[in-house]
């Protein structure tokens, strides 16, 4: 068997063998669905909600989206801000650090109190996915060859020039590497705030609807909400994946296939 | 324009302390003729390299004065020090574009080069396709682009199988030939400063200083003829000699 093959099928058998041995287990123990539902309710729980989920669904990815894409901008902006004030760089840089190793669950109350709900949960998403980006980028601009920077100063290269030229393609890699990771939590960051925002008694995102089928009981429900949520998280990361292997296939050692 | 025979670039007691404390150039004084081939030869740490990007302007003299180059410059660093995301034909447009050449103006500037250097059919490669020699190759070609008056060469060859050095080491010769331009190669081999050079700069560490100036009047062209000549040998051990005398002790 080919080694992409077993890449593919093993998992999948892995997930099949799983969701056998939850099925066996609820029909053996006769486990009630309020507890346990089994694979089979889940799906079908996911198709007669599924207009409901759908419209949930989509709140919570727009609201993904719109952090990730603030994230982006933020967090390369913020690190081009960096490579270029060394002074900025002093200033602002431990904030963000702040920002980033306070648990995100405990600023969102906070914000739910100073900003309208949508802006709050934008606000959490954003949050938690800029600092990976800013961290990633402001390493690849920094780790520049340094010989090919004197070559630049050698051709009297402008800043703009050094910075369009050769500091932002040179730091792509990591830049991607960044915006992967950013791309999960902000759907993190998503979910955590409208789980916060929704304990409110607001909201309509995906993660409200699973803490408002936790308090009806509503078990199959909740699974079917989880399932969407974890299958919008793949999907982000493969585009993200597909996206990074897209720009760098030509040059990057990480992209490219290794002869042997 | 500078006049054949007179002074392309000339360092006047040149000293070069780095931050740390470590003397790399104390009392360099060294002046290179327009036209000329000469090699910076010595021991690794004798602060040949730190001598070539003083001159190329990348890094200042600490003491000393250091007159010219007028012209533009090219530079070869040891490594090939390509865009590892751009190809061949775009690496070496590179010195073009930073001076805000426009495509059409540079694409036959970049064609020529390319072809100079044998790497006419590799303009849409990227680095990481090509072997070591090719790699340095496009290194010369984006060096020759802007058709400097002065070539600066860093141990270019140094990290190269002896086959591919030898093949670029006459291939630079033609060119030189071909351009008459000023080069000034920076080497640790002994064999490879006679092959090439009219003159040897020899030069001694802790603090780098020129020790000696050999000069090698073998007429060019010089090829795989004179490589296993007696006369070359002849030249190889004198400058050897030399070079033990100036790490102090016997050869």
């Amino acid at each position: 068997m080919s080694e992409r093959a077993l890449r593919i099928g093993l998992p999948i058998l892995v997930l099949v063998l799983g969701l056998l041995v939850w099925d066996l287990v609820v029909r053996a123990f006769a486990i009630p669905p309020f507890v346990l539902p089994s694979p089979g309710l889940v799906l079908s729980t996911l198709i007669a909600d599924g207009g409901l989920l759908w419209q949930s669904l989509l709140v919570t990815l727009a609201t993904t989206f719109e952090g990730f894409l603030l994230a982006a901008v933020g967090g390369i902006g913020l690190a081009i801000l960096f490579s270029q004030s060394r002074l900025v760089e002093y200033s602002l840089y431990p904030y963000a650090v702040i920002l980033q190793v306070t648990p995100i669950v405990a600023i969102a109350p906070l914000l739910l109190i100073y900003l309208p709900q949508p802006l709050a949960v934008l606000a959490c998403a954003w949050i938690v996915a800029f600092f990976p980006v800013l961290a990633n980028t402001t390493l690849g601009l920094s780790s520049v060859d340094h010989n090919l920077i004197a070559l630049f100063e050698l051709y009297k290269a402008s800043r703009w020039q050094l910075l369009w030229n050769l500091k932002l393609p040179s730091a792509l890699p990591q830049m991607l590497a960044g915006l992967r990771i950013a791309g999960g939590l902000s759907l993190i960051g998503a979910v955590v705030a409208e789980i916060a925002a929704g304990s409110a008694g607001a909201g309509s995102g995906l993660a409200y609807r699973i803490a408002e089928s936790g308090y009806r009981l509503n078990i199959p429900r909740m699974f079917a909400a989880l399932l969407l949520l974890s299958l919008a998280g793949i999907a982000i990361f493969f585009a993200l994946s597909a996206l990074s292997h897209l720009a760098l296939r030509r040059w990057h050692e990480s992209a490219v296939k290794r002869e042997r | 324009m500078s006049t054949p025979g007179s002074d392309i670039v000339s360092l006047r007691n040149v000293g070069k302390t780095f931050e740390r404390g470590t003397v790399a150039l104390d009392g360099l004084s060294l002046a290179v003729r327009d036209g000329e081939f000469v090699s910076l030869l010595g021991p690794s740490g004798c602060g040949k390299s730190t001598a070539l990007r003083i001159i190329a302007g990348l890094s200042a003299p600490s003491t000393g004065v250091v007159e010219g180059p007028a012209g533009k410059i090219g530079f070869v660093f040891q490594e090939p020090t390509l865009m590892p995301w751009a190809d061949v034909a775009a690496n070496v447009r590179l010195p073009l574009k930073l001076s805000h050449k426009d495509d059409a103006q540079s694409h036959a500037a970049v064609r020529q080069a390319l072809a100079r250097v044998g790497l006419a059919d590799f303009a849409n490669a990227f680095p990481r396709e090509l072997s070591g020699g090719m790699k340095m190759r496009t290194s010369i070609a984006r060096a020759l682009v802007t058709e400097p008056q002065l070539l600066l060469m860093d141990e270019p060859f140094a990290a190269l199988d002896e086959i591919t050095r030898f093949k670029l080491n006459n291939d630079l010769l033609t060119l030189w030939q071909a351009l008459r331009r000023t080069v000034i190669f920076v080497t640790h081999s002994v064999f490879e400063s006679v092959y090439l050079s009219q003159r040897i700069v020899l030069m001694t560490p802790r603090p780098g200083r020129v020790f000696a100036e050999i000069a090698i009047p073998a007429p060019y062209p010089r090829d795989e003829h004179f490589r296993t000549s007696p006369e070359y040998a002849g030249y190889c051990r004198q400058v050897a000699e030399a070079l033990g005398q100036a790490m102090g002790g016997a050869p």
